[in-house]
């Protein structure tokens, strides 16, 4: 078992695991946002739970970060591993005649998701750390005290223009990496069997189901605030 | 057909190399790919030139020792087949043809278009085998009885002629579909059990250590595999591994 984090099976082992637990938290992340759309009251009563609620603030939270950071941190080291592998390159390749767009361009989507997140961050989730942890307030209530802040602090990010843009952008590059990503996680944890062709097509469907569902509710909150 | 040829030239593995232009006209599209290099390589000879270097052996697509990156892909633009197997109909009269070496880190230039691919003998040493007792009451492989899936499975396994197209299609130089059907080939068959968990470790280890890149299941070795070797191979491979550092 020692030094299987070494080996390049190890390493593929590893980020498939982070990888799947980001889809997990993205499946949980889209259905909670879709109350937003649906039923703003309920968005509100889950909001709160999930921001204060000590096993999600303080066991979900903290694994979520590390997962994110660990699946970035791998990626980029099995990149630079990876180019290492072949120091000169083709003075012509056809790449596109044997392998699709999104898997030899991972990195690439895996970066602008990288930059998506901080902005995503400095949008919501450091403003929630400071009026939960540093001012204290973990009533979750406006400020004049009628009702839940969190439908009126989502819509109201959804305001300007070249947010939603760059939210959209965002969400494109996330299906990009997604329809490569979701069947690659599978294959690099041995999982290619009679039930790949009907994990393939429900792979492609939460690759672009969950990021235009994500840009719908951006799209919804937009247009009708 | 008349055809521009640009061809990697390297006198030596310390040599730099680059990229030589070679027109040649009047090639029958009947001809195989290695054919019209040996009617260039025979015009190169009689202008006293030194001749294009590059590996051939049975030239009906057993050996594996054939290589080339044309065009872009390895092998070439056709499918299932290796170079001694492509045909100078796949190209169009008046075409410009790129051909390199397999480039990889692991697969280091000798001259010209030749490559040393004895990386692959050494994950071979490493476990890609099976130890018999060959002291005269050895049993019939085919008295142990083996479920028809699995046979047809470790034996599409088994028609890797390790040639490192794999390698040189993958984008990070993997070596995984080569390691992954020979791992495969005896992980099916009751015969490969006994050695089965030093085998994937020991080779996994060796692939490492030769400085093949990391897959990333772009699905570009299977594509480019003249002998269509399945990335099921990999998924396998990929099992087998994790089970024996689970066992070791």
């Amino acid at each position: 078992m020692s030094g299987i984090l070494n080996s390049s099976i190890g390493r593929k082992f590893a980020m498939a695991l982070s990888a799947f637990f980001l889809m997990i938290f993205l499946l949980q992340h889209f259905v909670i946002n879709s109350l937003s759309v649906i039923n703003p009251d309920s968005f509100n009563e889950v909001s709160h739970f999930m921001g204060t609620n000590w096993l999600i603030q303080y066991i979900m939270q903290p694994v979520l970060i590390f997962g994110v950071i660990f699946h970035f941190i791998m990626g980029f080291i099995l990149e630079i591993r990876n180019k290492k592998a072949r120091n000169i390159s083709y003075a012509k390749n056809n790449g596109g005649a044997n392998s699709t767009w999104m898997s030899r361009n991972m990195i690439y989507s895996g970066l602008f998701i990288l930059i998506f997140l901080v902005i995503h961050f400095i949008d919501f989730w450091i403003p929630e750390i400071n009026t939960k942890y540093i001012q204290g307030d973990m009533s979750g209530l406006l400020a004049d005290g009628e009702g839940y802040r969190y439908y009126e602090e989502l819509t109201h990010k959804f305001v300007p223009i070249w947010r939603v843009a760059f939210y959209c952008l965002g969400f494109v590059f996330l299906a990009l990496h997604l329809l490569h990503g979701f069947m690659s996680a599978f294959q690099s944890v041995g999982a290619n069997n009679k039930y790949t062709q009907g994990l393939k097509g429900f792979g492609k469907a939460y690759a672009i189901i969950i990021p235009l569902g994500f840009i719908f509710i951006a799209l919804f909150h937009h247009f009708n605030h | 057909m008349n055809l521009t040829l640009k061809i990697w030239r390297q006198k030596n593995a310390n040599d730099k190399g680059k990229m030589v232009d070679y027109p040649i006209s009047d090639i029958s599209p009947d001809m195989s790919f290695l054919e019209m290099l040996d009617v260039l390589n025979e015009q190169l000879i009689n202008k006293g030139e030194e001749p294009v270097a590059f590996d051939h052996d049975c030239r009906e697509g057993i050996c594996g020792m054939c290589s080339l990156y044309i065009n872009g892909e390895a092998h070439g633009p056709d499918r299932g087949v290796t170079t001694c197997q492509l045909h100078m109909r796949m190209f169009n009269d008046g075409d410009t043809i790129y051909i390199e070496p397999f480039r990889a880190a692991a697969f280091p230039v000798i001259k010209d278009l030749v490559v040393d691919r004895s990386a692959f003998d050494r994950i071979q040493h490493a476990g890609g085998f099976i130890s018999v007792n060959t002291s005269g009451n050895t049993i019939d492989a085919n008295a142990i009885p083996v479920n028809k899936h699995d046979a047809d499975d470790a034996f599409a396994a088994a028609t890797c002629i390790g040639c490192g197209a794999c390698v040189a299609s993958c984008k990070n130089s993997s070596a995984m579909l080569f390691v992954g059907a020979k791992v495969s080939q005896f992980a099916l068959l009751p015969q490969g059990q006994v050695e089965a968990t030093d085998r994937v470790l020991n080779m996994v280890k060796q692939m490492d250590e030769e400085g093949f890149g990391n897959c990333t299941n772009t699905g570009a070795c299977e594509v480019e595999c003249p002998k269509g070797i399945s990335l099921e191979n990999i998924a396998r491979m990929n099992r087998e591994y994790l089970k024996a550092s689970l066992k070791g």
